[in-house]
């Protein structure tokens, strides 16, 4: 259980945590999900001790860590840039953490080998990390944070700097990798799909606050605000009501409380169909429909269409 | 064409300023055989000469290397508020006159200074305080680029990783910044070995004393025995040759890190 | 989350690490030793003595203006020359590059006092070539050029391996003549790193003593620079003397090195 108490911390005229209160519960896979400047890396950071908050403090099962430094947390961190020791083999890498604690050498060569095949890179020990491809060093940090068996796992950004297609495989592979070993997981990301997929509770931080935690599912049907609304996917506004582009249908005929809209665009995207509209007030407006609902519908450009949401959110003020 | 003509002023220029005169003295230093150089090196006040030279650098060499890994680790890593002035104060030597280096030191351990009486002028602390002056910039100024170049993740993960701050030195920033401090050396060691202009106001210049091998140049070039001062100009030249060498065998290695 | 009613603690500023503090510690002890306590005690004995009018001496003055004078020509012509012998190392091939590229660094490795000797052997009395530089102006600037020639070309040379040719070839395919091109495209690029180069030398040669000490013959108002004539004012018993003009070289290597900092922070500002 990892408990983050009225966490402040600015640098110089930027405050990047406003008095946050997080709490990540035991064996959890927790995402912290912000934009940039929302403080989420920050938070990341004072868990495991590399920064240090203005107030507040940090309790890691129950011990009040606040001052304590990153040495005697326990806690296994991965960097975004993979913070690789450039100088060390991959294997090398692994055991840093185990050599340094003096653990016997049978024992080191067991685990590393252990980590080595969980984490798939057991052909590559020899190897150096300028030798390695961005994933195959994430995957490095990874057994190399894991090599001291931590109480909690903080990852920074740590699919950022990939490539979309390995990103998506690292986050699968994390998944599972948590359901095996129930480590304790913190992940930070910008990116609202990865934390969807991979997480089961979602923070949401924006401006140093914390705008909503909740689980994927419930931030998506549920969100606590127009920013968290806009944030996890795309929205339509119409006056005061938030409505996603699937809840918005379009009709070929007028009926009571449908709007008019032009056709401006289509988009195919696969299975589905985004089709980008612009109201008669002249406000633009995207939908999403499936493949077999555009043709039967038959849009094409410059058509006009009456749309009416079928689910729509109002946040009070 | 105009490629060819700056290839060949470029070039011109090196031989007519550099190459024509270290090869002619050279030249002049064996013009009447090996042995009567080599019986000028070996005279008893040119071996006491070289001997002090060696100490001299020996030691500002393995101060200044201290001093410059704490130093730039200070300076990079910890940046405490107040230290840019430390930060340009480095920089200094490299830009003040050796005389000027020289002068202070007069000023402040001779008659009348504030740390008059210690035995420092006019014999071996002097010259090694005068030469740990213009030889401090180095190593600092070497390491500092390397430090700010590998960044502060690896440190971080080694201390996420449980590593005390000794450990996190010497397993993972040494391994970084070993060939830039290795660079520094040499160019501190060639620095230490020919400084001349400060040592020169602050040793009393005795020989068989406090005569260091550039004072020895100097002295016999000025009692016209040139004889001597080529065949030591040479052996300082064949030092200089010699860092060279080491300075483009440590480059290439330092830019593939 | 909804913030409790109690102000939160403040915790205690971080303090610096043993290791740190040691680093710290040390080299700022160290530098105030090793550098710090004599410049004061420089300064400190040019006041003490009131010997500030022994800058305005008719022979201090002179040695000072030479000083300039000189070292502002070898800059001069060390921005020029330099330049031409970096862009020869960088964007022309031919054999013995490598080596011409190692021997950049030699005047830095030789020792002044045996560059003094060497210029003398060759240009001096017993010149074999029939120049005999000795004792003149110009003995002067051919020493500090020696001396000075490593700076710009090490300064311009890493620049000239990072430009980006592709900006070249886009001039290029804009219709810029090559001379355009080096001009409009290529200079302004090179200029922070001449510039700093330059300053570096201008600095080095106004202090420069051994490689100057044989060869200028030290005759006062017309060979005599300002590092020979504080030596002079020294071997005479005259420290006070000495340090007045020292001080005023303590003030321009400041001003200058002040200079370079303050310029290449104002250059890395439309870095991207």
């Amino acid at each position: 259980m990892i408990e983050a108490r009225r966490i402040s911390k600015r640098f110089g005229d930027f405050v990047a945590l406003d008095d946050v209160t997080v709490d990540v519960p035991t064996g959890s896979l927790t995402a912290l999900l912000g934009p940039s400047g929302s403080g989420k890396s920050t938070l990341l950071r004072v868990i495991a001790g590399l920064e240090r908050p203005d107030s507040g403090s940090v309790l890691l099962d129950g011990d009040d860590v606040t001052l304590r430094p990153p040495q005697k947390r326990g806690v296994g961190f991965v960097f975004q840039h993979y913070a690789a020791f450039k100088h060390m083999t991959v294997w090398d890498n692994i055991a840093f953490g185990l050599t340094i604690r003096r653990t016997p050498r049978a024992t080191v060569r067991d685990r590393v080998t252990e980590l080595l095949e969980l984490v798939q890179l057991s052909g590559l020990a020899k190897r150096y990390p300028a030798q390695l491809s961005g994933g195959q060093r994430q995957r490095m940090g990874l057994a190399r944070a894991l090599a001291v068996d931590p109480k909690v796992l903080l990852l920074d950004e740590p699919f950022g700097a990939l490539d979309a297609r390995v990103r998506k495989e690292l986050r699968l592979w994390l998944r599972r990798l948590h359901d095996e070993t129930h480590t304790t997981t913190v992940i930070v990301t910008h990116d609202q799909e990865e934390a969807m997929e991979v997480a089961d509770r979602v923070v949401v931080l924006n401006g140093g606050h914390v705008e909503q935690v909740a689980a994927p599912r419930d931030l998506y049907d549920k969100p606590a605000n127009e920013f968290v609304m806009s944030f996890v996917g795309p929205v339509n506004r119409m006056g005061d009501a938030f409505i996603r582009p699937h809840d918005v249908e379009v009709l070929l005929e007028p009926n009571g409380s449908t709007q008019e809209a032009m056709v401006e665009r289509l988009v195919h995207l696969g299975f589905e169909v985004r089709v980008e509209l612009v109201r008669d007030d002249g406000e633009q407006l995207s939908a999403q429909v499936t493949r077999e609902q555009a043709e039967a519908l038959e849009l094409e450009r410059g058509q006009i269409v009456y749309v009416r949401p079928t689910r729509q959110t109002v946040f009070s003020s | 064409m105009s490629r060819l003509a700056l290839r060949f002023a470029s070039l011109g220029y090196l031989a007519v300023l550099l190459l024509a005169p270290v090869g002619f003295v050279f030249y002049r230093a064996f013009e009447h055989g090996f042995w009567p150089a080599w019986h000028a090196v070996t005279a008893p006040d040119a071996l006491h000469a070289l001997k002090l030279t060696l100490v001299v650098a020996l030691i500002a060499v393995v101060a200044n290397t201290i001093f410059g890994i704490l130093c730039a680790l200070a300076i990079v890593r910890y940046r405490p508020p107040g230290f840019g002035i430390v930060n340009a104060l480095v920089d200094l030597p490299l830009a003040l006159s050796p005389v000027v280096v020289g002068l202070s030191l007069l000023l402040l351990y001779g008659r009348g200074g504030w740390l008059a009486g210690h035995n420092i002028l006019f014999a071996t602390p002097g010259i090694v305080l005068a030469t740990i002056f213009v030889s401090l910039p180095f190593v600092v100024r070497e390491v500092v680029p390397v430090l700010r170049e590998v960044g502060i993740d690896q440190e971080q993960a080694a201390s996420t990783l449980g590593a005390s701050g000794m450990q996190t030195f010497l397993r993972v920033t040494w391994p970084a910044i070993r060939w830039a401090v290795a660079y520094g050396v040499v160019l501190t060691t060639a620095r230490a070995l020919g400084e001349f202009g400060a040592v020169r106001v602050v040793s009393g210049n005795i020989a068989g004393r406090t005569e260091t091998l550039t004072l020895y140049v100097q002295n016999q070039y000025e009692e016209f025995n040139a004889a001597g001062a080529y065949a030591a100009s040479v052996v300082l030249a064949l030092i200089a040759v010699a860092t060279l060498l080491l300075m483009s065998r440590l480059r290439p290695k330092e830019e593939t890190r | 989350m909804a913030a409790s009613p109690q102000a939160a603690v403040a915790l205690p500023r971080a303090r610096l690490s043993g290791g740190a503090g040691l680093a710290v510690g040390v080299s700022t002890a160290y530098l105030s030793v090793v550098v710090l306590l004599p410049l004061a005690a420089l300064v400190w004995a040019t006041h003490a003595h009131g010997s500030w009018q022994a800058v305005t001496s008719k022979q201090s003055i002179a040695a000072l203006k030479l000083t300039l004078l000189a070292s502002f020509a070898v800059a001069v012509v060390q921005a020029i020359a330099g330049t031409a012998v970096a862009w020869t190392l960088v964007r022309d091939s031919f054999p013995g590059q490598g080596a011409v590229n190692a021997v950049i660094d030699f005047p830095f490795a030789l020792p002044t006092i045996v560059t003094s000797v060497t210029l003398l052997a060759l240009y001096g009395p017993r010149s074999p070539v029939g120049i005999d530089a000795a004792f003149t102006r110009w003995a002067i600037v051919l020493a500090l050029l020696f001396v000075t020639l490593p700076f710009v070309v090490r300064t311009v040379q890493p620049v000239l391996i990072e430009l980006d040719q592709e900006m070249e070839e886009a001039a290029a395919s804009l219709g810029a003549s090559s001379l355009t091109t080096f001009r409009r495209v290529v200079l302004p690029n090179l200029l922070p790193a001449v510039l700093s180069g330059v300053a570096l030398a201008f600095a080095r040669a106004v202090g420069e003593f051994g490689s100057v000490v044989l060869v200028s013959g030290n005759l006062p108002f017309k060979t005599e620079v300002a590092s020979v004539y504080i030596f002079g004012r020294i071997e005479s018993g005259d420290a006070a003397g000495a340090a007045a003009v020292s001080v005023v070289l303590l003030a321009i290597s400041f001003a200058v090195l002040l200079g370079i900092g303050a310029f290449r922070r104002r250059v890395t500002r439309h870095d991207v």
